[in-house]
Formats: C-alpha cells, sequence, structure tokens
C-alpha cells in the first residue's frame, strides 16, 4: 500500500463525480472525499509502524523525470489537512444549490488531486506539475460559481491566475537550471548540489516570486482579498484553508534546503516581509466593511506570521508554522463557513447590515465564538499552540520581530472581536435568522472539536512532523 | 520516395474521382490511402536511404516528420467534409489539392539536393495561394490570396537568388557535398550570403518578426479550414525545413548568426504576443500567436545539433493544438460571415464538450502541465540554457505569461457570457478530430518520451 493510491482515489473520485450526474454529485463527491480522508489515515498508521509508504517509478527517460511521491511526516500532515478540509468543505457546502453541480464538484476533488500531489510529489518536475494543475479547478470554480457582478469577477480571476502563473514559470526556470547541473529532477539529487552562492541567490529569488505570490505575502497580496470576496465560498476555503498552504510548504520542503545561503544572508528581510504582513493585514482588516474581505485580510495577517516563523529557520521556527498551517487551514474555513452560513439568511456580507443575531440562535453564537476565539489564538486551542511557538522562534532570533509579531495578537483580539459584536450581538435584529440546520452544525461542531482537541493534545501531530522537518533542518545547515 | 509517390498516386486518384462522379467516397478514400500511407512512411523510419542520385533522402527526420504531416493532413480532409458541404461540386478539387500541398511538405524535408527543396517549396505554396483565394465569391478571401501570392513569391524569389549564390559558390546543389565543402577554412563570401538569403526567404514562410507582415491579414480573409491549415500544417512545415537546411548544410551557425536568431526570436514572441492581445478576431489572434509560437520554434535553431527532437515535439505539440482549436472554430463560425470573439459567447453552456476542448486547446498553447505545450515548452527552455541562453529563456517565460492573456480571453467568453445564439446539428467528424486531436495532444503531453525519443 502506497501513497500513489491516495491520488489515484481522488482523481477516480473526480471522474465518478462527474459521471454521476447533477443529483447525485454533492453526495458522491462526499463519499469519496470521506474515501480519501480514511485512506489518509491507514496511510497515516503504515507510515507509524515503520512502513515505506513512498512510491516511485521512471516516467520520462529524456528529460530525466520520475513520478515520485514521498511520504515523510511533513508531506503527511499536509497531505491530511487536505483530505480532512475536502469532505468538509463538501459537506458545507450541502446547503447550497449550484448549476451544473457534477462539474463542480468534480473541480472541487480535481482540486484536491492536484493540491495531495503537490505535498506528496518529490520529483521537482511532478511537483510543478501538480502545482499548476491545482490552478486550473479553481480558476474555473471561482470564475462560473462566483458572486458579484461578472465582470468584476472576470478581472480579479485573471489578474489572480496570471500573478500565480508568472510567479510559477520562474520556478519552472529555476527548476530546469537545477536540473542541468543535477541532471535528475529527484529531490534527493537537488539536495546533493553545492551551488554558489551567487547561484543560490537567484534560485532562492525565482522560487521566492512564486511562492510569495501563492501565500500570499507583501507586495503580492493584491490578487488576494478580491477572489475571496469573488468566489464561491467554497474556493475561498479552498483557496485559504489548503493552497495557500501549498506554497509555504513549499518554502520548507524547497526553497530553504535548495538555497539555504540565500535565505541566511538575507533572514532578517525575510522575517521583516512576513511581519510586514501581519501588521498590514490587520491595519487594513479594521476597516473592512465586507465580513469576507475582512477575513480575507486577516488570513493574510496570519500566513505573514506563518512565513516568518518559517523564514527563521529554526526547528521551532519551522514547528510553529506547520503547526500554524494546519490550525489556520481549520479555523479559516470555519469562519468562511461562518460568513456562508449568515449570507444564506441575510443575502449580505455587508457587516453593517447584519447584528443583533445572539438572541435568536445562540448555539450558533457560541460556535462562532469559539472560532473567533481559536482565531485570536486564545490558549488550549491550535492556533495557540502554533502561534506561541512561532513568537517564541522569532523572539530568538530578535526580540523586537517576537513584538512586532505578537501586533497579530492584539490587533486580530481587536478586529475579530469587534467584527464578533457587529455581526452578532446588539439590540435583536428584526429580520429572522433562522437556526442552523443540522448540517451546519455538525461541520461547525467537527471544526471546533479539531481545534480544541489538538489545543489541548497537539503531541501526535508534533511527534509526526518533527523529524522530517529535523532532517530538512541538517539540509539546510549542511554548509556553514 | 515510396511515401511521396503513393501521396502523388492518392492525389491523381482524388481528380479522377471527379470524372468518375463518386464524390461520396472522396473524403473516406482519402482518409484510408492516407493512413496507408502513414503505415508505407513509418515503416522506412529503421531504413534510411537516398533516391536519384541523393535528390531525396529518407532518414529518420524525414520521416517523423513527414508522418506529422500525414497525421495533419488526415485531420485537414476530415474536417473538409463538414466545411465544404455547400461546395460539393468542387470537393474533389479542394481535397486533391491538400493531398498535393502535403506532397510539397514531404519533399521539403526529405530533400537531398536544393533544386528538391525549391520544387518542395513552390508545390507547398502553390497549393496554398490556390486554397487561400478558393472562396472566390469573397472579397477578402480574394485579398488574402492575392496577398499571400505576391509575398510568397517575393520569399520564392530571395530563396531562389540564395540557392544560386550557394551554387555560385560550392558549384553544387547536393546539400552533402555542401555540408563536406563548407567545412573548409576557406568559403567565398557567396555561401554565407547565400544562407542569409535562404533564411530570409524561410523567415518569410514560418511569419517570424519582422516578416510577420502578411500573416494576420491572410489568416483572417481565407476560408476557415486554410487557416487552420496555414497556421498548423504550413507552419510546421516550415519550420522543420528551416532547421534542416541550416543543419544539414552544416551552416557556419557563428556568433553573430546566433545573435541575429536570438533577436528575431524574440522579437517574433514579443511582437506576436503583444499584438494578439489586442485581436478582436481569433483567426488574428491565433495568426499573431502563431508569429509567437515561430519565435518559440526559432530557438531550437540555438542549439541545433541537438533539438531535432524538441523541434519534432514542439511542433507535434503546437499543431495537434491547433487542429483542436480550429475544429472547434469551424463549428462555431459556420454560417457565420466573420470569426469575432463574441461568436463564442456562452459555448460553455451550449456546447460544454466542444467548449472543453477548445479550453483544452489553448491551455497547451498557453504550456500549462499535462497538455503537450507544457512539455513542450519545458524541453525547449531546458535545451536552450543548455546552450547558454538564458536571456532568452526568460523573455520566453515572459512571453508565456503574456499569451496567458489573450488565450483566456477566448476562455472567458465561453464560460463567463451568457449565449447569444443556439446551434444545432452535432457533426460527426468535428467532434471526432477535436476530440481525437486533443487526446493525442494529452497523450504526448503524459508521456513525451514517445516522441521526445524517436530523433534521439
Amino acid at each position: 500500500m502506497n501513497v500513489s493510491l491516495l491520488l489515484i482515489l481522488l482523481l477516480v473520485g473526480a471522474i465518478v463525480t462527474y459521471l454521476a450526474g447533477d443529483k447525485l454529485a454533492s453526495k458522491v463527491a462526499l463519499f469519496f472525499g470521506l474515501a480519501s480522508l480514511g485512506c489518509t489515515i491507514v496511510l497515516l498508521n503504515h507510515y507509524n509502524l515503520g512502513e515505506n509508504i513512498s512510491f516511485i517509478t521512471r516516467w520520462i527517460t529524456q528529460p530525466n523525470v520520475s513520478f515520485a511521491l514521498k511520504a515523510d511526516g511533513l508531506s503527511l500532515a499536509m497531505v491530511l489537512l487536505t483530505t480532512a478540509l475536502t469532505p468538509i468543505i463538501i459537506f458545507s457546502s450541502f446547503g447550497n444549490e449550484y448549476k451544473n453541480s457534477k462539474a463542480f464538484y468534480a473541480l472541487i476533488l480535481f482540486m484536491s488531486f492536484a493540491m495531495t500531489g503537490t505535498f506528496l510529489a518529490s520529483d521537482g518536475l511532478l511537483y510543478y506539475i501538480f502545482w499548476e494543475l491545482a490552478l486550473i479547478p479553481i480558476y474555473f470554480i471561482a470564475l462560473i460559481w462566483g458572486n458579484g457582478d461578472a465582470e468584476d469577477r472576470k478581472k480579479a480571476v485573471v489578474k489572480f491566475f496570471i500573478y500565480t502563473l508568472a510567479g510559477s514559470l520562474f520556478m519552472l526556470v529555476a527548476f530546469v537550471y537545477l536540473y542541468l547541473k543535477a541532471g535528475s529532477f529527484l529531490i534527493e539529487d537537488l539536495y546533493k548540489l553545492n551551488l554558489s552562492s551567487s547561484e543560490q541567490l537567484w534560485i532562492f529569488l525565482a522560487f521566492f516570486l512564486a511562492y510569495a505570490i501563492k501565500i500570499p505575502l507583501i507586495p503580492f497580496h493584491t490578487w488576494q482579498a478580491n477572489v475571496y470576496q469573488k468566489a464561491p465560498t467554497v474556493g475561498t476555503m479552498l483557496l485559504s484553508g489548503i493552497m495557500l498552504k501549498m506554497g509555504l510548504y513549499s518554502v520548507i520542503r524547497w526553497q530553504l534546503p535548495l538555497a539555504p545561503l540565500a535565505a541566511k544572508e538575507y533572514l532578517p528581510v525575510l522575517i521583516g516581509i512576513g511581519i510586514a504582513g501581519v501588521i498590514y493585514g490587520s491595519i487594513v482588516a479594521l476597516r473592512q466593511k465586507d465580513l469576507k474581505k475582512l477575513l480575507a485580510y486577516s488570513s493574510l495577517a496570519h500566513v505573514g506570521l506563518i512565513s516568518a516563523g518559517t523564514y527563521t529557520l529554526t526547528l521551532d521556527g519551522l514547528r510553529g508554522s506547520v503547526l500554524q498551517m494546519i490550525a489556520h487551514g481549520f479555523v479559516v474555513v470555519g469562519l468562511f463557513f461562518v460568513a456562508e452560513i449568515i449570507f444564506r439568511r441575510y443575502e449580505t456580507r455587508t457587516i453593517a447590515e447584519m447584528g443583533g443575531i445572539r438572541a435568536q440562535t445562540p448555539k450558533f453564537t457560541s460556535l462562532f465564538l469559539l472560532l473567533v476565539l481559536a482565531s485570536v489564538a486564545l490558549p488550549t486551542t491550535f492556533n495557540f499552540v502554533g502561534e506561541f511557538t512561532v513568537l517564541y522562534s522569532l523572539s530568538q532570533i530578535n526580540v523586537w520581530f517576537a513584538v512586532l509579531g505578537g501586533t497579530t495578537i492584539i490587533l486580530g483580539a481587536y478586529y475579530m472581536l469587534k467584527m464578533f459584536q457587529y455581526t452578532m450581538l446588539g439590540e435583536t435584529n428584526k429580520r429572522i435568522f433562522a437556526d442552523v440546520t443540522a448540517n451546519e452544525g455538525i461541520t461547525l461542531v467537527l471544526i471546533v472539536a479539531v481545534l480544541f482537541f489538538f489545543g489541548l493534545y497537539p503531541k501526535p501531530i508534533i511527534d509526526l512532523i518533527t523529524p522530517s522537518l529535523e532532517e530538512i533542518l541538517t539540509q539546510i545547515n549542511r554548509i556553514n | 520516395m515510396n511515401t511521396l509517390i503513393a501521396i502523388i498516386g492518392l492525389g491523381v486518384l482524388c481528380l479522377l474521382f471527379e470524372i468518375l462522379d463518386f464524390r461520396k467516397a472522396i473524403i473516406p478514400i482519402t482518409i484510408i490511402g492516407l493512413l496507408g500511407v502513414l503505415g508505407l512512411t513509418i515503416s522506412e523510419y529503421n531504413a534510411p536511404n537516398s533516391y536519384y542520385n541523393n535528390m531525396i533522402v529518407v532518414n529518420k527526420f524525414s520521416v517523423c516528420f513527414s508522418s506529422l504531416f500525414i497525421v495533419l493532413t488526415i485531420f485537414l480532409v476530415a474536417l473538409s467534409h463538414n466545411f465544404y458541404e455547400n461546395h460539393q461540386s468542387k470537393l474533389s478539387d479542394f481535397i486533391a489539392i491538400k493531398i498535393f500541398l502535403l506532397c510539397g511538405a514531404v519533399a521539403m524535408v526529405s530533400f537531398g539536393n536544393l533544386a528538391m527543396f525549391f520544387l518542395g517549396i513552390e508545390v507547398l505554396s502553390i497549393s496554398l495561394y490556390i486554397l487561400a483565394a478558393s472562396n472566390r465569391m469573397n472579397l477578402k478571401s480574394n485579398e488574402a490570396g492575392m496577398k499571400y501570392f505576391l509575398m510568397g513569391s517575393f520569399a520564392s524569389g530571395i530563396i531562389l537568388f540564395g540557392i544560386c549564390m550557394i551554387y555560385g559558390a560550392m558549384g553544387t546543389f547536393d546539400i552533402a557535398e555542401i555540408s563536406e565543402m563548407s567545412q573548409s577554412a576557406e568559403l567565398p563570401i557567396w555561401f554565407p550570403i547565400g544562407i542569409v538569403l535562404v533564411t530570409i526567404g524561410m523567415f518569410f514562410k514560418v511569419a517570424a518578426v519582422p516578416f510577420h507582415f502578411w500573416a494576420p491579414d491572410v489568416y483572417e480573409g481565407s476560408p476557415a479550414l486554410t487557416t487552420a491549415t496555414m497556421s498548423t500544417l504550413a507552419k510546421v512545415v516550415a519550420m522543420a525545413t528551416l532547421y534542416k537546411l541550416l543543419s544539414a548544410m552544416n551552416a557556419d551557425i557563428n556568433y553573430g548568426f546566433q545573435m541575429v536568431i536570438v533577436v528575431i526570436s524574440i522579437a517574433s514572441m514579443t511582437v506576436g504576443n503583444i499584438m494578439a492581445l489586442k485581436q478582436a478576431n481569433v483567426k488574428r489572434m491565433l495568426a499573431f500567436s502563431g508569429v509567437s509560437h515561430a519565435g518559440f520554434m526559432l530557438m531550437t535553431l540555438l542549439s541545433i545539433t541537438t533539438s531535432a527532437g524538441s523541434l519534432l515535439y514542439y511542433a507535434t505539440a503546437y499543431s495537434l493544438a491547433g487542429i483542436a482549436a480550429f475544429s472547434v472554430i469551424l463549428y462555431v463560425c459556420k454560417n457565420q460571415n466573420n470569426e469575432d470573439i463574441t461568436n463564442f459567447h456562452g459555448l460553455g453552456k451550449t456546447n460544454p464538450l466542444l467548449a472543453a476542448v477548445l479550453t483544452g486547446a489553448l491551455l497547451s498553447m498557453a504550456g500549462i502541465p499535462i497538455f503537450a505545450g507544457f512539455f513542450a515548452k519545458l524541453v525547449l527552455f531546458s535545451q536552450t540554457i543548455q546552450a547558454g541562453y538564458l536571456v532568452v529563456v526568460i523573455a520566453a517565460v515572459i512571453n508565456s505569461i503574456i499569451s496567458v492573456g489573450y488565450y483566456f480571453k477566448l476562455i472567458l467568453a465561453m464560460y463567463g457570457k451568457e449565449p447569444n445564439e443556439t446551434r444545432t446539428g452535432k457533426p460527426f467528424l468535428i467532434y471526432a478530430v477535436a476530440i481525437v486531436a486533443l487526446v493525442l495532444n494529452v497523450i504526448i503531453g503524459l508521456f513525451p518520451s514517445v516522441i521526445l525519443d524517436l530523433l534521439a
């Protein structure tokens, strides 16, 4: 049994969903989502028992490309995030009606397939192919099923596509350069290269462009808020919950070990860019009137902190980032789902038009509050574990980084609680707010449960990712 | 050699059908005949040979490219059925001309003598002039034919002049002898001048900047099927021939000449892409996109000793995507008097299958993975970096990004706009050609070795 099974399952799922027709599509997609989650758990089990679940076979002779999937703790953690969120995201969409839903759900599964592939691929070209492949489904999801004015949406989506493609093409050039030096795209062979520091700088920059756009880091974030707002909620969840993590994961897996000298030389700048994102995102979030846009900017602030954590090049920093990636994935999906639940009832995303919902639906309010608290990293939530570790690693580099990065907690608490206050509290709203349905309730409870469970007991995930992070760290520190 | 004779036989047969009043069978029989010729050609893959005092040289290069041309012709002939529905009386002429065009194409990649090369290029060009003007009641088609004829014959003149110069310098038309002599230290000045003139003539044929001005007008004015022929078959033929000329004559590709290629390649990519951004007519847009693809293919000349395989791959990927795209265009723009983007509005809703095919074809041209266009660019980039031309690759990358802009304009029109008319009928051959071409494209995208190793 190896990880290729998971990819086959997701791909077959996408095809079967499309063939199942509009009526059954959502259920079939959910089934395959859950099946892939089950498959991931079984694989994790095998991995923990020390079995080899990697998969490698020759694909193309000239150029020398292998179909290589390597499963270590880090990639499995990210795959788990993907396969756990995919069924949740599919399930969360059950309250909505989509035209041509067979294509819609097939695209979701196909995107999940591509993202899983990105996390598993250990051959540079294969990785690149999956990376690009993930872009096509989200493009169509946002374009066809998005909301708002069609012309504006088109502009936002095309900008997003061209931005990300532009970044990744430079990454491709970097891979081609590395290939010509190493004679192979396999990550092990690329790790063995001894590149001069100027070569590393160029490689680093090429990768940086791709990842900074995808994550997004300041000043490459301009596509983000608009696309989040215009995409359907499912698309926003896929983008913010999983796709951003592709960029962050790639930094750890590809960029840092391949060009450590450049990363070390520009360490303060890189951390600075991350922290600038934290502060900028938080301040802009304060001023947002649209709920989805506010969440988009809060996401920008969080990923800024995560990337600052990875660029510390310490074990704590890397570990904290990975933990925070997973925690953020869940919490952001939950928050966007809350926005969707409110939209289903009030048909608005403008914060000023909400308010006074609490009295009508106390259950929903408390779940929302728990999500808000998790988002601002309250102790006992998973986000706290991640954020605290990252801040700790930042303080080891320079206390001021930690102080500036820590503003995320203060500012975050401020804008999130203010948002909560304006949407939920206040005089009871005259418009009727129907209580959450069973489906919606289950989704929210699941997400909150995951956040609190791992907040109290993060050990399984820490144990899973630490060995592979240590391995990567040795690779980063190999030349001093 | 057998290929060439068989194709000519098939062409004559097509003309005889007209006399025998046997029109209905003409397309099936031609396709079957071409499939037979394809088999015949492939059987020569491992049997290199030369005929008539080196007039024709059959080697792996010529076999691979001839097979590609035959496959493209099969697609084009299959598309003719629907396209010439209202011109039944001239059907056999059109098909026969396409077969003769293929003759010229095959001669152009299997010549061993410059005289044969010139014969091939004229057969190909004259067939194309006729096809361009074939819609003779249409002013634009007339204009296209005239323009193409004037420009093309001008280019042919330059090529002929170049060949004379080479003959003057070397005293022979034979490629092998020229190649041998070109290695001597002292070359008469006429030789490089001749090479430059022939190259310029070929740049006309591939529509590289600054010799591209004819392309958009001719593409727009010609009947859509002829445009498809020009932008897939004719372009690939000219590119392969240029490659063969320069590599076979062992023309002294010195630094200066390479710089010229670098400049022309970058200029073609950039001008083609930027002009394509502004076009509202799909045929014009694809004409400029073709100019930029010519720029990409010219990059193979920078590592001429090793890049035959990647040229074949790029040509295959590009032309298959082109065939798939044009078959959708033929379907959409049938009974329309123009090929504006507005015709494509809402195709994603009215005809999801063909919209998906066109999307796939455009994604392949833009170089998005799993489609063959991606690997074509990848192989090209790695070869060019290896040859030491990182600048060209960076320019090519920037151009790939620009190209997404206009390819996606069409995709957006198909999925983002409301349909403005309904189309009925599902012409089987158009569907078949579109799907088969795209599937072939994806297959060679997933297994690039199939093509890449042929000329390794």
